[in-house]
């Protein structure tokens, strides 16, 4: 194996929590619903991806747990936001908060032990294909189902009725809840589909990218992930692009402290974020283009009258 | 069964005041549950945690320390929440006012003055708004969302001084350890009264709190505080800018978190180090929430935030439980406090049976 080949892998395993986390987000936004809580829902994911693995010895137990652990996360975001209408930034920003205090709780006698890193499988034949076949098939199973579900949501949300009635309760819940259309139960969906991938993102991070338990270990990339989807402008292809130019500054960062170019660690540990901040100044400034671009009724609460 | 609200005519004046306390109470239980969870007897671990700090002057002055950031950056972040500006990222302008009000210790140490201490709470001010004024600007003139920007300079931040300190600000006698060289005497933040540990910066923390209070109640600024953050269009209609509102509350707020940073440095720790805060400035956001978002309420909120800090060192050291409770708790509170304050607005009724909706929704 070459080293690009090396080097697009470790862009990969970067990318992937980074895409996962941000097109659950992003479902939850076409929604109506920031929310803040991504970071939180992630390191959650990661740390009990981290303990079922350990008390099971099958990473893939470890997926469900992390799936299943940042889903019913989310639920308590939803039923504040949406049940109760609370405020969804200090709301999201509680879920991080919370997010991070239980998980360096529940991960404490997990520092430093080493964990049990999911194996790649390798798809027949393709995998055989030179250069790409190293780098985009002999990969796990959390990636396959990165691209997969990238596939999946764009579909979803432009091709399907449900996704149709998504949008709908995004760009405007009032009208849409006087067709007819569930708006809570709908958001609470679109919440917990959000609080899964979060999860997944997160169980990549502790079964795939490091193979431990470190606290704070998601190191703000649920914030990156919420960036993403302002960059992507609410459209799944344009966040995996973006997912992967993120993946790749983070990774840059790294070769360039191994290679030494006397610039101090810290700066090029600071790259990505900012880079974040470059990107959402370059993607936001056009006011028109965002008004266009973001739903309507983002952030807003809905209490229908009865 | 289903839970439904239904707004009423008025807030209600009884909940506005209940509804804080409401929610410590909702902590503490959930709190005891933590602790039975962790095998931990609940009663006697809430002790530890809540009141025992409250009985020993030496946890009284930590908890005095610990409030003033707190107190001073959440009162700031009440303005920015307020008016609707979602400023999250006062740790990093915490750590801003810190490096640039120790300009003159670490950099001008030769100086001995009795400006020295003057001058270098002035430069925390004006670092803190310094780094404010980026995510202002952005926000004003730019478009760009305030709370990604602000909060990926907090990260920004952090690896800066880490820089520093293990750098170009490194102490030349501190045997290779990450930390600036300790300040002189006069660029010390005296104590409050000379027996203990509680500095000047729980008085600029008070003073900036009821000054803000005054502003919020008597001034044509607090009322256009108030409008923009409830209606920009009806703010515009008075002749209020928001773009002006942006600058202004974003800068004040860094201001302020700024000289927490400083007076934090100078008053406690004595010298730069790589971390500086245990998240004072994310913790402040949910000191100015419990308070809420009143100067006032914020002191009440901040002592009792600086509690969880110290009551969280107390279970550490008494139960052999991880000072991680303490986020925890935080993170508990805050959640209860944005659910108790659904109680202000709305009538919360819960629905046994489906009937009631199929009649009433008969559209269909």
């Amino acid at each position: 194996m070459g080293i690009v080949e090396a080097i697009l892998l470790t862009v990969v395993t970067a990318a992937t929590p980074l895409v996962l986390a941000s097109l659950g987000e992003l479902v939850s936004e076409r929604a109506g619903v920031l929310n803040l809580g991504v970071e939180g829902m992630m390191v959650m994911g990661a740390v009990l991806a981290f303990a079922a693995t350990q008390a099971t010895g099958s990473p893939y137990v470890g997926i469900l747990a992390g799936i299943a652990c940042g889903a019913l996360f989310s639920l308590l975001f939803g039923f504040l936001t949406l049940t109760l209408v609370a405020n969804q930034v200090a709301t999201g920003l509680a879920l991080t908060i919370l997010g991070l205090g239980i998980s360096g709780q529940i991960g404490e006698p997990y520092v430093g032990m080493s964990g049990i890193k999911l194996q790649p499988i390798a798809i027949p034949l393709l995998s055989d294909i030179p250069f790409i076949g190293a780098v985009l098939f002999k990969q796990d199973l959390i990636f396959y189902l990165s691209i997969a579900l990238v596939f999946g949501v764009n579909w979803f949300l432009f091709r399907s009725r449900a996704g149709l009635k998504i949008r709908a309760i995004g760009d405007n819940h009032a009208s849409a809840h006087a067709l007819g259309i569930h708006v809570i139960r709908t958001r609470y969906l679109a919440v917990m589909f959000g609080g899964a991938c979060a999860g997944l993102a997160g169980a990549q991070l502790s079964l795939v990218y490091t193979p431990q338990w470190v606290e704070n270990m998601s190191a703000g990339r649920g914030w990156i992930a919420l960036a993403l989807v302002v960059f992507a402008s609410w459209r799944p292809w344009r966040l995996l692009a973006g997912g992967y130019l993120f993946g790749a500054v983070s990774i840059s960062q790294l070769h360039a402290q191994a290679l030494g170019l006397g610039i101090p660690s810290q700066f090029l540990s600071a790259l990505p974020y900012a880079a974040t901040v470059i990107v959402l100044i370059l993607i936001s400034h056009n006011r028109r283009m965002t008004l266009i671009n973001t739903p309507a009724c983002l952030g807003k609460p809905f209490v229908p009258d009865r | 069964m289903r839970i439904e609200l239904e707004r009423r005519a008025n807030p209600s004046l009884l909940f506005s005041v209940i509804s804080p306390f409401l929610a410590l109470a909702l902590t503490v239980f959930a709190g005891g549950i933590m602790f039975a969870l962790l095998g931990k007897d609940p009663v006697s671990a809430l002790y530890s945690f809540f009141i025992e700090p409250l009985l020993d002057i030496w946890s009284l002055h930590e908890i005095a320390i610990k409030a003033a950031p707190l107190i001073l950056i959440g009162a700031g972040l009440s303005v920015c929440y307020r008016s609707n500006n979602w400023n999250i990222g006062a740790e990093g302008q915490f750590i801003a006012g810190a490096i640039a009000g120790a300009i003159v210790p670490v950099v001008f140490h030769d100086w001995h003055s009795s400006l020295v201490l003057p001058l270098m709470l002035i430069f925390g001010m004006i670092g803190g708004a310094l780094y404010a004024a980026i995510p202002a600007f952005l926000k004003a003139h730019m478009n760009t969302n305030e709370i990604l920007t602000s909060l990926m300079l907090v990260y920004i931040a952090q690896l800066f001084l880490d820089w520093l300190v293990r750098g170009p600000w490194r102490s030349p006698d501190a045997y290779n350890f990450p930390v600036s060289r300790d300040f002189a005497p006069e660029a010390i933040l005296p104590e409050l009264v000379s027996s203990g540990r509680a500095n000047l910066g729980f008085v600029f923390a008070v003073v900036a709190a009821v000054g803000l209070w005054i502003m919020m109640r008597y001034t044509l600024k607090g009322f256009e505080i108030t409008v923009l953050g409830q209606s920009e269009r009806a703010g515009r209609f008075a002749g209020f800018s928001s773009r002006r509102m942006i600058w202004f509350s974003m800068l004040l707020s860094g201001a302020f978190a700024g000289l927490a940073g400083i007076s934090e440095v100078s008053g406690v720790i004595g010298k730069l180090q790589p971390v500086i805060s245990p998240g004072y400035g994310f913790t402040a956001i949910i000191v100015a929430f419990l308070g809420r978002l009143n100067p006032l309420g914020i002191i009440a909120a901040g002592l009792f935030l600086a509690l969880t800090y110290v009551g969280g060192e107390a279970v550490q050291l008494t139960l052999g439980v991880s000072d991680k409770v303490t986020r925890v708790f935080q993170g508990l509170l805050l959640f209860f406090v944005l659910s108790c304050d659904t109680l202000i607005q709305y009538k919360i009724r819960l629905v046994f049976s489906r009937f009631r909706q199929t009649t009433e929704g008969g559209a269909h």
